[in-house]
């Protein structure tokens, strides 16, 4: 069994609430009581079918005031693989609700109202998922039914996607148009008889097709280190172990390694997981290293083997941002940028400009506010080891603390050729 | 250990290491319930060959099952870990709660003032617990690393995006940080887990014979804490418990799963939720988001 972790995206109206609870439903991720609950609450409102928008109905704050607030988690289990749905709502939090949720997914699903098609809002969807390299798409043009199931309605809006898709450079785009209603079931976990036209994959057969290992593997051998394990007891008196996740590669017993920033070099002497020893740690692990020297390593070092290849330690980087607080952006102020482990001191030299995300255009700006993507040139008080987003997901990325409040005020991902 | 399982553990393991870089004075909130054991047995995994650096806190509401006291007094002695005891009497006590009293009383919503006078009284700046998501709809909206403010209230509009594999742990004074390392598990994985790692857990988890009675659909233990009314009539029969709390709001079911096999093939076909068990819970609709504003656990 592997796991999934998907970010869906689709407003309100276009029936996402009914489409999770649908799969809650199909796959018994749904319990006795809690259906129980649903049927009961469907009657109360009179309807006569369960109406399982209201599995994922939100906190009471919420439904106070009738919005979607946060990104919700829910989980799916099927016998070969396990899913994390992340669920980002609509409305004026959009942006930076959908750039969290694609952030941690390997794959999006898009939600269309077959009455409707493509519309702005499913351009900003598609762009996001661009923005943050998920490569797996499912588009599911929902509430078929409305439309008699009808194939030239399909046909249409599928061509629209198409032409959405081909719009982006990137050819590695893998994605899946699938024709559903959530509400009656059609196409969710079997192929429906309403759409005898169709012969592609069911939703949750087009979500098990998915490849989980779907970013490919680094040359990089990188872990940052987030602790230093010192025991100070008899049997471990001058043990030291930098403890971290390999963020890319694979390390090995005596493999030489140059730590960052210092730039100085030694090799690995031991590897434990756990506190037992092994003979190698490969991405995704986490893991201590034993260095054979005694060197100055601390939380936010960089250890890196081989080849820097297309790491670069440096204070002056371009990246693009996703402003995600309240208060714009200051080019006056003194940020923090969080980088793995890293914390240094940041500064935003200039605003390049400001995406259109409907469009993708860039814009002349000199302001960036709440959920808008821009370009920008920062500078940092120390080196970041770090590359570009496309080069490397994790050594890429980086957050902005806004230091007044502590709050995360963005999200940064390097971009040297802009 | 199969490939979603090991994820699990990796990223729970990875956010544990980041409490310890980030955090100046951490400790871990163990209730003796298996998510805290499994939490427990993931910390001493994050920092092996060095012990735990951060004490377990039992917030004891002083209705605890006796199974429960036992295990955690073996634990600690087992892994060398220093313990912190919240006494909910002692708030009582003092006057600075009021006992619940009618026949669905429970000491579960005056836990919270027990747990935020110990986190200040020891200036812990943060605290890993073992909510999961799947748990609740309030948890569902849960962050990994969750700022509380100076009231310990958790503040669902105001929370902060976390990208990436990014924590953001940076905290004013006064305030502290609730962390979640096994957010994304789900009760099987839980299960699953603690048979791969081979977990001990206590006994009230396994199928065993008890004295219970029927209210509102669920079968509370029989005990002087609980007052019956005259048709809530005690029987004996095989029990088990799928969560360990407060004796006095704690459901157990019909089993006869006496090992763990048995309680993961149980709890696959399962037909009612874990929280369904869990009175506390169905007080209102919201009872859960409710008590999280306040600073509950």
């Amino acid at each position: 069994m592997d796991a999934l972790k998907i970010a869906t995206a689709g407003s309100v109206d276009d029936g996402k609430s009914t489409l999770i609870g649908r799969l809650l439903y199909e796959t018994k991720s749904l319990k006795l009581d809690q259906l129980e609950l649903l049927t009961k609450k469907s009657q109360q409102k009179g309807y006569d079918y369960i109406d399982f928008s209201l599995a994922t109905d939100g906190l009471l704050t919420e439904r106070a005031q009738g919005i979607t607030i946060d990104v919700s988690h829910l989980y799916l289990t099927t016998p070969k693989r396990r899913y994390v749905l992340a669920d980002a709502p609509g409305h004026q939090e959009y942006t930076r609700n959908m750039v969290t949720a694609a952030s941690n997914a390997q794959a999006a699903v898009v939600l269309l109202d077959a009455r409707k098609g493509v519309v702005e809002q499913t351009k900003r969807h598609f762009y996001i998922t661009q923005l943050l390299g998920l490569n797996h798409l499912i588009f599911a043009i929902n509430k078929m039914d409305l439309v008699d199931f009808n194939q030239e309605v399909y046909q249409k809006i599928a061509d629209e996607i198409q032409l959405l898709v081909n719009s982006e450079l990137r050819s590695v785009v893998q994605y899946h148009i699938i024709p559903i209603s959530a509400l009656h079931g059609a196409n969710i976990t079997h192929h429906s008889p309403s759409t005898p036209w169709y012969d592609g994959p069911s939703f949750m057969e087009a979500l098990s097709r998915i490849p989980s290992e779907i970013y490919a593997p680094s040359e990089l051998n990188v872990l940052q280190v987030q602790w230093v394990i010192r025991p100070k007891t008899e049997a471990h008196h001058d043990y030291r172990g930098f403890a971290g996740k390999v963020q890319s590669g694979i390390f090995k017993k005596g493999m030489p390694i140059t730590i960052f920033p210092s730039k100085l070099k030694t090799t690995v002497l031991k590897i434990e997981r756990y506190g037992q020893e092994v003979d190698s740690v490969q991405q995704g692990e986490n893991a201590s290293l034993i260095l054979a020297d005694q060197v100055n390593v601390d939380r936010g070092s960089t250890l890196i083997s081989d080849a820097l290849g297309t790491v670069r330690c440096e204070q002056s980087w371009k990246a693009r941002i996703c402003w995600l607080q309240n208060t714009p952006l200051n080019t006056q102020s003194v940020y923090l940028l969080q980088h793995g482990p890293q914390v240094v001191k940041c500064k935003i030299l200039h605003i390049r400009s400001k995406t259109n995300i409907e469009t993708g255009v860039e814009e002349q700006t000199n302001s960036i506010e709440l959920n808008d993507i821009g370009i920008i040139e920062f500078m940092t008080d120390q080196p970041i080891t770090a590359t570009d987003f496309k080069t490397h997901r994790h050594l890429g990325s980086w957050i902005l603390i806004d230091p007044q409040t502590n709050n995360t005020a963005a999200v940064g991902m390097n971009q040297s050729e802009i | 250990m199969n490939l979603a399982l090991k994820q699990l553990e990796e990223e729970a393991i990875y956010i544990i290491r980041e409490v310890l870089g980030q955090s100046r004075n951490p400790c871990l909130l163990f209730s003796g319930g298996k998510d805290s054991i499994v939490l427990v047995h993931l910390a001493i995994k994050a920092c092996a060959p060095a012990k735990l650096p951060f004490p377990l806190v039992h917030i004891d509401t002083g209705h605890n099952f006796e199974e429960t006291l036992a295990f955690r007094d073996r634990l600690v002695n087992r892994i060398g870990a220093r313990l912190v005891i919240g006494s909910v009497q002692e708030d009582i006590d003092a006057g600075r709660v009021l006992e619940e009293i009618g026949p669905s009383a429970s000491r579960n919503t005056l836990q919270t003032t027990t747990l935020l006078r110990t986190i200040e009284e020891n200036k812990w700046d943060a605290c890993l617990g073992g909510a999961r998501r799947d748990e609740e709809k309030a948890r569902a909206k849960e962050r990994i690393f969750s700022v509380r403010d100076v009231f310990g209230g958790w503040n669902e509009k105001n929370q902060r995006p976390e990208l990436f594999e990014l924590l953001n742990g940076r905290i004013q004074h006064g305030e502290h940080l609730r962390v979640f390392p096994i957010s994304n598990w789900t009760e099987l994985d839980v299960w699953n887990y603690i048979r791969e790692e081979n977990l001990e857990l206590p006994s009230l988890y396994f199928a065993h014979k008890r004295w219970v009675f029927e209210r509102k659909g669920s079968l509370m233990p029989v005990s002087t804490l609980l007052e019956r009314s005259e048709h809530e009539q005690p029987i004996e029969t095989w029990v088990r418990f799928r969560t360990v709390g407060d004796m006095s709001c704690t459901a157990a079911v019909t089993s006869t799963a006496q090992d763990i096999d048995r309680v993961i093939e149980e709890i696959s076909g399962a037909t009612i939720s874990e929280r369904g068990a869990r009175l506390d819970d169905q007080r209102s609709e919201g009872a859960m988001e409710e008590r999280k504003k306040a600073g509950y656990f």
